[in-house]
């Protein structure tokens, strides 16, 4: 079997990879190499003058407490997406991997939610749930909660992890039904024989057997609420009420974008550029073990 | 100990295939049992059905007095051993074999026991601490066995747990399961396609096709008196030789006998010799030796008869119309091409209605 394609010309490998690279360097790491130089950067109020202060910017950042906040801010919302994203994932998928009729519309409308962007996901729920607008702040308002996210921070909060969450449960329920079916029936036919009740059975065999698939989409979960929720914030709260739902991808473009305070925004990308490459650096390590229980 | 009672077991799925059209079998107590068919025939279907995996649509299944239908597999007090062994990859072969237990509430102490005996008599003591995937083909089948036998169960079933070993490790095996069986005297039900397990592991063989029983009883007896062609040719490895009486070779030589009625004649090949005489009442035909296969002990003659012949009966393992086997004793064999008289004493054929369901003596 011959793996190596043989080329006549060799220039022609490199003018067909050429198009992605083209695509990888401009898009990516220009701005990122732009980022790391601005973060050493101070620039004056009026954009005239620029001067080279060494880590400056990242000492600003370390001394601030609201940078502080809001890292404790995203590890908080990280979690709190991840956890409720995954548990209920995996519940629907427990639920879909049993032989139903009509499985199969059940398990694509299951996954229509994540062909949906994220802004849009953020204006789906604030039409839902807007204190003055939504349909259902209405019948909150009427059970006699006082609904309003727009001033309460922690309502806020939780308005952007339920957003967010529900759009990454598709994603999920996906990995988790594959992992499920990825399970050998008779292994769950020998527990069942083995006294095993159906709860039991779940804790014991299914849990542990999809261990590898929870801690895969437990790191994907983890950057897509560090990252990918950046849409959904932008449309729902743009950070606030106050900064209680500023997270540190919006703290890096309020900061930049909205204040102007280009050095430190750029710090801040830098730092955030290595918290994925930590993350992803985690991942990879643990995809090629493959197998852990 | 427990008797497993079939009676008028019927299974059809949702789409309308019946895979079981009504089973009676009778298991008594510490008996083995060997279901075999060719692969398709619903046996594995009605090992599952005794295991509770799949619902029964009609009858009764009666495992120690007690009708199981609605019952829950792990109320049915069974143990099952899967084809692919079913282990649970992430448990240790010492928790793969408490696991079951546990579930039942027993006490730590009581566990460590029965594993450690169940291990030692399969001879996996070194083994206890370690995940299947770092077992080889034979040991995780032992711990297969081992997570049944510790349970102590009424009845263990087998479905085709061999089939995944090699040959050598196969034989092996089948040897340790009968004796193992034997000594804890424990009702058993064991699936297989291998008619060569069957005849060895049974003290009941159940032989089936198409989702029906086609003959149960002794294995021997089997052999010896197979009921339908099905049967005759599905026992004993090369089958049996089946040709239709009509051609008038064969017709005169059945002369005064029922076999009037007789569509099909069965030959085992064990049961020719080759010689130029033809015993009285028995058959003998002409043949030309095609090919010849030397194994030590014995030598199988392929050999054409010289008319042409029509389509016998359907039945697994056929040999083309007009071909016949001839088992002989040594390797002394005729040459290719050679042309040959084999013969069969009267007492030696097997005589089938036309349809092949019946089987008519001679």
């Amino acid at each position: 079997m011959q793996k190596q394609a043989i080329f006549q010309s060799k220039l022609l490998p490199y003018a067909l990879v050429a198009p992605q690279l083209a695509i990888v360097l401009i898009f990516f790491y220009w701005p990122a190499l732009q980022a790391v130089i601005q973060s050493f950067l101070l620039q004056d109020a009026f954009g005239l003058s620029t001067t080279f202060v060494w880590f400056d910017n990242y000492v600003e950042l370390f001394r601030d407490p609201a940078y502080f906040e809001s890292i404790l801010r995203t590890f908080f919302f990280s979690f709190a997406i991840a956890v409720s994203s995954l548990s209920f994932a995996l519940l629907l998928a427990v639920m879909a991997d049993k032989p139903l009729r009509g499985s199969t519309l059940y398990r694509t409308l299951l996954i229509w939610p994540y062909a949906v962007a994220p802004p849009v996901v953020g204006v789906l729920w604030i039409f839902m749930l807007h204190p003055s607008l939504g349909v259902i702040s209405r019948y909150l308002r009427a059970a006699g909660i006082d609904w309003n996210p727009l001033l309460d921070g922690d309502q806020a909060a939780a308005l952007i992890i339920l957003a967010a969450a529900w759009k990454q449960i598709s994603y999920n329920f996906l990995f988790f039904l594959a992992g499920l079916q990825a399970i050998p029936k008779s292994v769950l036919e020998a527990a069942a024989i083995d006294g095993a009740r159906p709860m039991r059975r779940f804790w014991t065999v299914t849990f542990p057997l999809l261990s590898p698939t929870i801690f895969f989409l437990l790191v994907v979960n983890i950057v897509y609420a560090f990252f990918d929720t950046f849409g959904i914030i932008d449309t729902m709260t743009r950070g606030g009420p106050g900064k209680s739902t500023e997270t540190l991808v919006y703290k890096v473009y309020s900061d930049g974008l909205l204040g102007g305070n280009l050095g430190s925004s750029a710090a801040q990308s830098v730092i955030l550029m290595i918290m994925v490459i930590v993350l992803t650096g985690i991942q990879f390590r643990f995809v090629e073990r493959k197998v852990t229980y | 100990m427990a008797n497993v009672t079939l009676r008028n077991v019927r299974k059809t799925y949702p789409g309308g295939f019946e895979a079981i059209k009504g089973v009676n079998v009778d298991v008594g107590d510490g008996q083995f049992c060997v279901l075999v068919g060719p692969s398709g025939c619903g046996k594995s279907t009605l090992l599952r059905m005794v295991a509770g995996l799949e619902t029964v649509t009609g009858g009764e299944i009666d495992i120690g007095g007690r009708i199981v239908n609605q019952i829950e597999p792990a109320d049915r007090d069974i143990a099952m051993v899967f084809q692919n062994y079913a282990l649970y990859p992430h448990m240790s072969v010492y928790n793969n074999m408490a696991y079951g237990l546990r579930n039942r509430g027993m006490a730590e102490a009581e566990i460590k026991t029965r594993v450690e005996e169940a291990a030692r008599v399969l001879e996996l003591t070194s083994m206890l601490e370690r995940k299947p995937r770092q077992l080889s083909g034979g040991q995780r089948q032992r711990v297969a066995m081992g997570r049944a036998i510790v349970r102590q169960p009424k009845v263990f079933l087998f479905d085709e747990p061999l089939s995944n070993l090699d040959a050598k490790l196969r034989i092996a095996m089948r040897v340790e399961i009968r004796k193992l069986q034997r000594r804890l005297n424990t009702t058993s039900i064991y699936v297989t396609h291998d008619q060569l397990e069957a005849m060895t592991l049974a003290d009941i063989l159940v032989v089936m096709n198409g989702g029906q029983v086609e003959q149960v009883g002794n294995p021997l007896a089997i052999y010896e008196k197979p009921a339908t062609t099905f049967v005759a040719s599905f026992i004993g490895a090369p089958p049996m030789n089946l040709m239709a009486t009509r051609p008038e070779e064969i017709r005169s030589q059945l002369a005064g006998s029922n076999a009037a009625d007789a569509g099909i004649l069965g030959i085992r090949p064990e049961d020719f010799v080759i010689t130029d005489q033809t015993p009285a009442g028995g058959v003998a035909l002409p043949l030309t030796v095609e090919a010849i296969e030397r194994v030590g002990a014995e030598t199988f003659v392929y050999g054409s008869r010289e008319q042409e012949e029509q389509h016998v009966a359907a039945t697994p393992g056929e040999l083309p119309p007009g071909e016949i086997i001839v088992r002989i004793p040594g390797t002394e064999a005729p040459a290719i091409g050679a042309k040959i008289r084999v013969a069969a004493v009267r007492a030696k054929l097997h005589l089938f209605s036309a349809d092949g369901r019946t089987r008519l003596e001679a």
